[in-house]
């Protein structure tokens, strides 16, 4: 029922606020093969553990995060800003 | 006095007389007094009727797990079934009615089950479903629901409040017993922020049936000092009659506050029920154990009690449970009980304890003791007559009316369970621990498997103090002095299988489980725990197993010659106890269900007449009906042909409207649309259709250039959230390197459709702006002013009819005057309100779709939108999928408008389409009738459809086919646009 996301901008909230998009995958380059793209739009992981996922603070600051949980624990490691870019 | 009240003793305010009703029957009891203390008081010991054999039962518990007293308490929308008496209190004037019987509890016609019970056993409701079907949809089901069941809810609303609060702490500390107090005290006095949260209606929990002294004062007496000085805290909080009912995610506690349960007449100013969600950086769980029940023959009978259930009566309540009480015990708080019978002035007949051992060192007692022996059978109708005791040299019967009976304890570990760790079972304590290595969370006293109140005490203190310094406060470790007159608890022995019982020997109460039913799910290969939960359905009631869960496991253990750990335990969830819906729901209920979102024009429509429509959380006028006129196709019909002959206005206000403005807009608008933005010149607007990374038509609108640097765009209103949404995520998480911002202006624009020939005339007289067909033509969009100025606002020549036609925007506090106005300026040109039902039918006339047609399954060339897809742009959502073979299939349905052969047969919206000569089978559909209306200018009904290859096939007859109602109608595909093919009237 209840649970908290750490949004980077308005700190801990109830996850009532946030809507999950899904994977935080990257968008391939216009270019990119169609198999390249199949797999973006279509394929999943469904990974036991750590997970990416695009999560929006829809009833907050309207930012879209990713958040990094666990699927079994549902433990958040982090959470950051989408735009933020990360060096992989 | 009533007949089992002691006359003095126990913590009741006997000054303080309370009269209620139990069954029509008018009863007293005291302030202080539970609903179940006041009915065993007044010598009430059959309280309720079992689920499935209709059952004789009394009251087991003094608390949460009671499964026999489930009672329907309160009248008219406050009726509250299953109410469990225990933790009910008692107030002046509480009704309360026994449940599940017919025609009265004493004599219950459904207790015939009992003879049935051979066909009744475990497995019943699977086997039975391999009788004949049609018996047992008009047989055995209405029988079963009927003979079986639980209090039924009320159909009158609920006039009472409800609320939700969240809360944050250092720590949570569920439980004010003994170990709770001490821990909250500890944590309070270092200045940790404290909840005590607990579930009773007077904190202190054992301590409150206690005759033990701490430090020379009475129990009590300790847990009311103890509390005085918590709540003089400033940074403790402590929540009485508050369940915490569930351990979440993030260390968040859910728990239910009953404010006003306990009175007759709520104060309308508070909720009955708050529900909390409690986060904090540690909780402690003091919430005690469970007293295990023994698993005899007759163990149901009223009469049979738990031991600790009877001490809590007797020394909080003052309420004898008898006169001729007998104890049966595996540990030795039964002798704790047989002290305190015996100082109470009515001794215990006899104590049978199943261990070979001398009495504890405490128990100075005269009781008869026969131990290394068992009650094998309990008998008795309405009350207990007797009991049969088992040793090693035979068998006695004794005549008793009240048995009370340990069979050991069980820690409550629920909470710690809910995140998925499982319990642990331990052979030293004979029970399940919690799971070890629990993040934010610990046990302490005996919900930790710590036996004795000196113990939980010194246990309570020192994890409180622990927990506070692991949060930064740094503490002394109070200590309490001395507990005296506690009989030190051994281990208990446990006794899971009774030899020699004869009876039915009942596990799960309400369920009303019993032991050979167990056997029988070993027998019949349901032996592992969560096979034998459902096929016995042991667990399974509203009491969730708190009494029968251990010992169901431990018996399938001995069944199957396995340890307790090896069956392991079913999986524990929330919730702890049930939560009432009107908890749940707070204050969403009612008026205050959901949002309700009023055009800025809501009072204009109003004012003309309008029918209003839900749709979404939007009242939208539908029509506007006048006088004289005898129905809604009549006023829509008018509202349609005037604004073709003459003019309309239609308030669109409810449109998303989203701003867009930054050195990148153009390039971003490009990218989320399929046709061409990066050229659209400023003043101008364009239709543009979104699509979905998959290639699919997300949505459509128009989005005009107001500046080189500024955009507004609309979206549909059913989508304007999403769009929002979506396209906050390709500005931030796609392509963050674009200069672009986005807000949402849904709210801040009143819109209104000015539709029809003379709407450039009737606007020309309000408008500062030179609105000539040369200065201002089709597509145009311009920031314009009003009324010499007084009113600044943006128009656009754009048409949803088809007809000359403009939308204005002006700020949403002008909307209702605006309007007034535009109506007073057309009145001598004839313009009229329309409705979104006239809205419709302009729309399909044109073949204009909407999200009828565009239902997630349509790419642009199912539409005849392909030259909207733009093949000189590199990239934009959805493109790359767009070249996927299925997208490209010529099979896939088109869009095509039908009519009737027949103008006078008409057909409905989703009738689908069959070739002319075809059967009425899944294999020979064609497609669907997406949208249809009857159109006043065609003069029949007229509709848009997907249909296979459909664009190709204009002029072909068809038949259209409603299967629900099994109606054929003839009809011819068409070119979907109806009316005005040519678009003459839009560029006047
Ligand atoms: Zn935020």
């Amino acid at each position: 029922m209840a649970s908290l996301v750490t949004c980077p901008h308005c700190g801990a909230r109830p996850k009532e606020e946030f809507t999950v998009k899904g994977a935080a995958l990257t968008r391939p380059a216009p270019d990119a093969s169609q198999e390249t793209w199949f797999d973006y739009v279509y394929l999943r992981d469904n990974p036991r553990g750590a997970y990416q996922e695009y999560w929006h603070h829809t009833s907050g600051c309207r930012r879209w995060l990713v958040v990094n949980r666990d699927t079994a624990t549902h433990e958040i490691f982090e959470t950051r800003d989408a735009a933020r870019k990360v060096t992989a | 006095m009533t007949p089992y009240r002691l006359s003095s003793g126990g913590l009741v305010d006997r000054s303080k007389p309370l009269s209620f009703s139990f069954d029509g029957k008018e009863m007293q009891g005291f302030e202080g007094d539970s609903l179940a203390s006041a009915l065993l008081a007044n010598g009430r010991l059959l309280v309720g009727r079992s689920f499935k054999y209709h059952r004789r039962r009394g009251i087991l518990t003094a608390g949460a797990a009671e499964p026999n007293a489930l009672m329907t308490i309160g009248e008219g929308g406050r009726t509250e079934p299953n109410t469990r008496a225990t933790v009910q209190e008692l107030y002046q004037g509480l009704t309360a009615q026994s449940q599940n019987r017919w025609p009265s509890l004493d004599v219950d016609v459904g207790a015939l089950n009992s003879l049935l019970s051979p066909f009744l056993g475990a497995g019943f409701y699977y086997k039975t479903f391999m009788w004949p079907a049609a018996l047992w949809e008009k047989l055995y089901e209405p029988f079963i629901r009927r003979a079986a069941g639980l209090g039924r809810a009320t159909y009158e609303a609920d006039p009472d409040g409800y609320e939700k609060s969240w809360a944050h702490c250092d720590l949570l500390v569920v439980g004010a017993g003994a170990t709770g107090l001490a821990a909250a005290l500890a944590a309070g006095r270092a200045g940790a922020r404290v909840i005590v949260a607990d579930e009773q209606s007077q904190a202190g929990g054992g301590l409150l049936s206690e005759t033990a002294t701490i430090d020379g004062k009475a129990a009590h007496a300790f847990a009311a000092e103890t509390l005085a000085e918590l709540a003089a805290l400033p940074n403790v909080t402590l929540l009485p009659r508050t369940t915490v009912f569930g351990w979440y995610d993030g260390n968040v506690f859910g728990a239910v506050e009953r404010v006003q349960k306990h009175v007759g007449i709520p104060a309308a100013h508070l909720p009955v029920e708050r529900l909390w969600r409690i986060v904090a950086k540690e909780a402690l769980l003091a919430t005690g154990a469970e007293e295990r029940p023994l698993v005899f023959g007759g163990n149901d009978v009223p009469g049979v009690m738990m031991a600790g259930a009877m001490r809590t009566y007797l020394n909080r309540y003052g309420v004898a449970p008898g006169r001729q009480v007998a104890i049966f015990t595996t540990n030795d708080t039964g002798y704790a009980l047989a002290a305190d019978l015996e100082a109470a002035g009515i001794p215990a007949a006899v104590i049978i304890d199943s261990r070979s051992r001398p009495a504890p060192s405490g128990y100075n007692g005269r009781t008869r003791i026969i131990s290394d022996a068992v009650v094998s059978d309990a008998s008795g109708g309405k009350a207990l007559s007797g009991i049969t005791v088992r040793t090693r040299n035979g068998s006695e019967t004794i005549k008793v009316d009240a048995l009370a009976m340990s069979g050991g304890f069980n820690p409550v570990i629920n909470l710690a369970c809910h995140r998925g760790g499982k319990p642990q079972w331990s052979d030293e304590k004979a029970t399940f621990l919690a799971p070890s290595g629990l993040k934010g969370l610990s046990l302490a006293g005996a919900a930790a498997g710590i036996d004795g109140l000196a113990a939980c005490l010194e246990d309570g203190a020192a994890k409180g103090t622990a927990l506070a310094e692991s949060l930064g406060y740094g503490s002394t470790q109070p200590s309490f002095g001395a507990v005296t007159g506690e009989i030190a608890p051994a281990p208990a022995k446990p006794l899971w299988t009774i030899k020699g019982v004869r009876g039915k020997a009942f596990i799960d109460y309400q369920n009303d489980v019993h032991r050979k039913d167990l056997g029988l799910a070993v027998q019949e290969g349901y032996g592992h725990v969560e096979l034998a939960k459902r096929y016995t359905t042991n667990g399974m009631a509203t009491d969730q197993g708190k009494l029968s869960n251990v010992n169901a496991i431990a018996l399938l253990a001995e069944a199957r010659g396995v340890s307790p750990a090896e069956v392991g335990t079913t999986t524990f969830r929330p919730f702890y106890t049930p939560v009432s819906f009107g908890a749940l729901t707070g204050t969403s209920h009612g008026h205050h269900f959901q949002p309700v979102r009023k055009s800025p024009l809501h009072n204009w429509a109003k004012k003309n007449g309008a029918v209003f429509v839900e749709t979404g959380l939007w009242y939208r006028s539908s029509w506007f009906p006048r006088a004289g006129e005898t129905g809604w196709r009549e006023s829509v019909d008018r509202e349609v042909k005037n604004a073709r002959k003459n003019a309309g206005l239609c308030d669109v206000s409810m449109l998303g409207k989203i701003e867009i403005t930054g050195a990148d807009a153009a390039e971003f608008l490009n990218r989320v649309y399929s046709n061409a933005f990066l050229k659209l010149p400023v003043g101008k607007a364009r239709y543009g259709l979104m699509l979905r990374e998959d290639g699919h038509i997300y949505d459509d609108g128009t989005t005009s250039r107001l500046a080189e640097d500024r955009y507004f765009m609309t979206t549909t209103t059913a989508y304007a959230a999403g769009v929002m949404n979506h396209l906050e995520f390709c500005a931030q998480a796609l392509w963050p390197d674009l200069d672009v911002r986005l807000a949402s202006v849904t709210d801040q624009w009143a819109q209104m459709a000015i539709v029809g020939p003379k709407a450039r005339a009737i606007l020309e007289r309000i408008v500062d702006a030179d609105l000539s067909n040369e200065a201002f033509p089709f597509l145009g969009a311009a920031e314009i002013s009003l009324f010499d100025g007084a009113v600044h606002g943006r128009l656009f020549r754009i048409s949803f009819s088809g007809e000359l036609a403009y939308e204005l925007a002006v700020p949403a506090g002008y909307g209702e005057s605006v309007a007034d106005a535009i109506m007073e300026a057309g009145r001598e040109d004839g313009i009229q309100p329309y409705g979104v039902e006239a809205l419709a039918v302009l729309r399909i006339e044109k073949g204009h779709v909407t999200h009828n047609e565009i239902n997630g399954t349509v790419v642009p060339g199912d539409l005849g939108f392909g030259r909207m897809v733009s093949s000189a742009k590199p990239d934009f959502i959805g493109k790359h999928m767009l070249a996927r073979e299925g997208l490209n299939a010529p099979e896939r349905p088109q869009l095509v408008g039908v009519v009737p052969l027949d103008p006078a047969k008409s057909f409905k919206t989703g009738s689908h389409i069959l070739a002319k000569d075809a059967a009425a089978t899944l294999e020979n559909d064609q497609g669907y009738v997406t949208s249809s209306c009857y159109s006043p200018h065609i003069h029949s009904t007229i509709g848009l459809a997907l249909v296979r290859r459909g664009s190709s096939r204009h002029g072909e007859e068809v038949m259209i086919w409603n299967g629900l109602r099994d109606e054929f109608t003839p009809g011819r595909l068409c070119d979907p646009v109806f009316f005005d093919p040519a678009n003459e009237k839009l560029h006047v």
